[in-house]
C-alpha cells in the first residue's frame, strides 16, 4: 500500500519527506525502526489519524504565523561558501512555489552593505536638485499621498551568469527573481509635489544602507510607472526589502529599485556611480561595455519538473513554470518536451499582468524514456526568449548580467531531473 | 550647494514664510521644505566631472598609510584583492577572454572613486574617513594603477582632470541583440 501512495506523490513532496526523515533520524537516533514503519500507517485509512483525536494548538499560539513544520525545508537558498555575507544574495526556492506571488519570507534578497535596522520614525526622504521646492518627507507624509497597489516581478540583473558552473536547481539557476503586490505612492506624484525644472532629466536614488547604494534613473521611467513602495503583499516591507520605503521600477534590473530610500536627487545627467560603471555594465568580447542597460528581457523557466526533482513513475505529470518580461505582458509561453524539435503553447494563468510573473502549465504524459524539456517566453512586443548559445554568440561569457536564456532540463529514464546545459 | 537652490529657499521664505511655504503651493501640501543645511549634509553625490567634490586634499604618501590601516585587510597590501575586489592592474585585459576589471583597467571616471570610497568604504565603517583621507586613499589607489605619481597630491581639480584608460569604452544598450 505504501508504495502505491508514494507513486502518487509529486517529487517535491517526496523530497520534503526524505528531508524530514533525515531530520527525525538525526534527532531521534535509535527510535527509528519497525515502530517508525508502523507509525507511517497509523494515521492512514481505515485508521483515524492522531490529529483528530485531540484538540490542536490553541488559537493565537502564533501571533505572526509561520509555515507548517513539515515545510521547514522550503527556505531561501544561499551559497555556504561565499567570501563574505555583507554584499551577497539569497534566492527564492522557485521549484517549491506555486502561482505567481512570492511569499515575503521567501522573496530573493541582494544587499550591498548588509540589512540596516531603520526606525521609521527617524527615517527621512529628501527630494532635491532640479526642483522648484526641495522637500523633506517623513514616513507619515509618504503614506498620506494617494496610494496604489500593483503586482510586479523584481529580478536581479545577474540571474544567472554566462559561464559554468550552472546551477543544479531552478533556484540555483534563476532564483534571483520574485513577484509581489507592491503598495505605495506613484513617484510622479511626489516629483510633482516638488515641481520639476525644465532641465531635469535624471533622478539619482540613494539608499540609507551602509553602501549608500546609488543609481541614476531616467526621468521618463520615474514619470511612467515608478513607485515609492512601503508595503509588500499587504504588510509593511521586510527589512530585507527596504523597510521602511524603497524605490520600485517595474521591469528594470533589481539593483535600480533602491531600498531604504533616503534621497532623490533630480539632475541633468546620470551621476555615473560605481554601481552603474564598475558594476552593472555589460562587457562585450571586443572590450566595449554597455552602460545603462536597464530592462530585464523576456524569460521563462520550468519550475516543475526541474533540476533536483525526480519523476516517480511514467504517466501524467503537469509541466509548470513562470515567465516574465520587463517590456510588458507575456503573450505566449511555448514548451518543448522533445529537446527543442517541436513546441506547443502552454496555458497561461489569468490574469496575465504587465511586468509580473505569469504562471504557465502544460499537461504531459511521460513515457518513461529520457527527455529534455524547456520553455520559451514571447512577450507582447513579439520578442522571443533566446537560447544560451544565441546569447553567447553575441555577448560572450564575460557579459555577466541580463542572461535571459532558455534553460532546458534533462529527465533520465530513472526520472531524475538535471540541468541539461551543466 | 548650487547658488540657485540657496536663492530659491530665500525667495520661498521671503514670499510665503518658512512654515507654510511648501503647503500653500503644492498639489497635496505634503512634506516640508528641505533646508540647505539638511541637503548639504546628505548630498554626497559626486558627478563624473568632479562636481560636488569637497574642499581638501590628500597625498599618495598619506594614502599609503590610510590604505594599510583601512583597506589592505580586504583588498590586499597592493590592491591585489581578497575579501574585497581587486583594485589594481588588468590594463590591456578588458578586451580579452579573461578580463581583469579593476579601478585602473575598467572604471571610466576618477571622481567616482572618491564618491564610492566616501559613501561605502571601509565596509565596516562607511562615511568614517575624513574628506582629506578619502582624497589620500583615492590618490594611492590611482598611484598603484600607474595613473598618479608617487609624490602627487589630489584635490577636486586634479582628481577631475585624470583621464581613466577605459573611459571611451562604454556604449549604449543595444538590446534586443538576439532577434528572430
Amino acid at each position: 500500500m505504501s508504495s502505491t501512495i508514494r507513486s502518487d506523490d509529486d517529487p517535491v513532496t517526496a523530497t520534503r519527506r526524505r528531508f524530514l526523515a533525515v531530520g527525525t533520524a538525526a534527532l531521534g537516533g535509535a527510535v527509528l525502526g519497525a515502530g517508525a514503519a508502523a507509525a507511517e500507517t497509523d494515521n492512514l485509512p481505515p485508521n483515524v489519524p492522531e490529529w483528530m483525536k485531540a484538540p490542536g494548538e490553541p488559537t493565537g499560539g502564533q501571533l505572526y504565523g509561520t509555515p507548517s513544520s513539515f515545510e521547514q525545508g522550503v527556505v531561501r537558498n544561499i551559497s555556504k561558501t561565499l567570501k563574505q555575507y555583507v554584499s551577497a544574495s539569497s534566492r527564492s526556492p522557485l521549484q517549491d512555489l506555486d502561482g505567481i506571488i512570492t511569499p515575503n519570507g521567501l522573496f530573493y534578497e541582494r544587499h550591498h552593505g548588509g540589512v540596516p535596522a531603520i526606525d521609521p520614525a527617524q527615517h527621512r526622504l529628501i527630494l532635491h536638485g532640479l526642483v522648484e521646492r526641495p522637500l523633506l518627507f517623513t514616513m507619515d507624509d509618504l503614506r498620506r499621498f494617494p496610494s496604489e497597489s500593483r503586482i510586479h516581478f523584481l529580478e536581479c540583473s545577474g540571474n544567472p551568469g554566462y559561464s559554468k558552473p550552472y546551477g543544479k536547481t531552478a533556484s540555483d539557476l534563476v532564483g534571483l527573481v520574485s513577484c509581489a503586490e507592491w503598495t505605495g505612492v506613484s513617484l510622479k506624484l511626489v516629483l510633482q509635489e516638488a515641481g520639476l525644472k525644465l532641465d531635469a532629466k535624471w533622478v539619482v536614488a540613494e539608499g540609507a544602507d551602509a553602501a549608500a547604494l546609488t543609481r541614476s534613473i531616467p526621468l521618463e521611467k520615474c514619470l511612467e510607472d515608478a513607485m515609492l513602495v512601503y508595503s509588500q503583499n499587504g504588510e509593511r516591507l521586510r527589512p530585507q526589502q527596504g523597510y521602511p520605503v524603497r524605490l520600485f521600477l517595474p521591469g528594470f534590473e533589481g539593483n535600480m529599485s533602491v531600498k531604504w530610500l533616503r534621497r532623490l536627487h533630480v539632475t541633468a545627467e546620470p551621476v555615473y556611480s560605481r554601481e552603474e560603471t564598475s558594476k552593472y555594465t555589460d562587457l562585450l568580447p571586443d572590450g566595449t561595455a554597455r552602460e545603462f542597460s536597464f530592462y530585464m528581457e523576456a524569460k521563462s523557466i520550468i519550475t516543475r519538473p526541474s533540476g533536483g526533482q525526480r519523476l516517480s513513475a511514467p504517466g501524467f505529470h503537469e509541466i509548470t513554470g513562470i515567465a516574465w518580461s520587463g517590456h510588458g505582458k507575456i503573450a505566449r509561453v511555448e514548451v518543448s518536451v522533445d529537446d527543442g524539435r517541436s513546441w506547443q503553447d502552454a496555458r497561461l494563468q489569468d490574469p496575465v499582468l504587465t511586468r509580473a510573473l505569469t504562471r504557465f502549465r502544460l499537461p504531459w504524459r511521460w513515457d518513461g524514456k529520457p527527455a529534455v524539456i524547456q520553455s520559451r517566453a514571447i512577450d507582447e512586443t513579439g520578442y522571443v526568449q533566446p537560447t544560451l548559445a544565441e546569447l553567447l554568440a553575441v555577448r560572450g561569457e564575460n557579459y555577466f548580467y541580463h542572461n535571459n536564456a532558455i534553460w532546458p532540463w534533462r529527465i533520465a529514464d530513472s526520472g531524475e531531473v538535471t540541468n541539461a546545459l551543466a | 550647494m548650487h547658488w540657485r537652490e540657496i536663492f530659491g529657499v530665500a525667495i520661498a521664505i521671503a514670499v510665503c514664510g518658512f512654515a507654510t511655504g511648501a503647503q500653500s503651493q503644492t498639489p497635496y501640501g505634503i512634506g516640508r521644505s528641505a533646508t540647505a543645511a539638511e541637503i548639504a549634509g546628505w548630498n554626497i553625490d559626486v558627478g563624473r566631472d568632479g562636481s560636488n567634490l569637497p574642499r581638501g586634499r590628500g597625498s599618495v604618501s598619506r594614502g599609503r598609510e590610510v590604505y594599510a590601516q583601512q583597506c589592505a585587510s580586504c583588498h590586499g597590501d597592493k590592491g591585489e584583492g581578497g575579501l574585497g575586489d581587486r583594485l589594481v592592474g588588468g590594463q590591456g585585459t578588458i578586451g580579452t577572454p579573461k578580463p581583469i576589471r579593476t579601478v585602473g583597467s575598467y572604471w571610466p571616471y576618477a571622481p567616482t572613486l572618491f564618491d564610492y570610497i566616501r559613501r561605502a568604504m571601509p565596509q565596516n565603517a562607511p562615511q568614517s574617513l575624513s574628506d582629506e583621507d578619502v582624497y589620500a586613499v583615492s590618490a594611492y589607489v590611482l598611484n598603484l594603477n600607474g595613473l598618479l605619481d608617487a609624490d602627487a597630491t589630489l584635490d577636486a581639480t586634479s582628481l577631475a582632470a585624470i583621464k581613466m584608460p577605459n573611459r571611451d569604452k562604454f556604449v549604449g544598450d543595444a538590446r534586443p541583440d538576439v532577434k528572430k
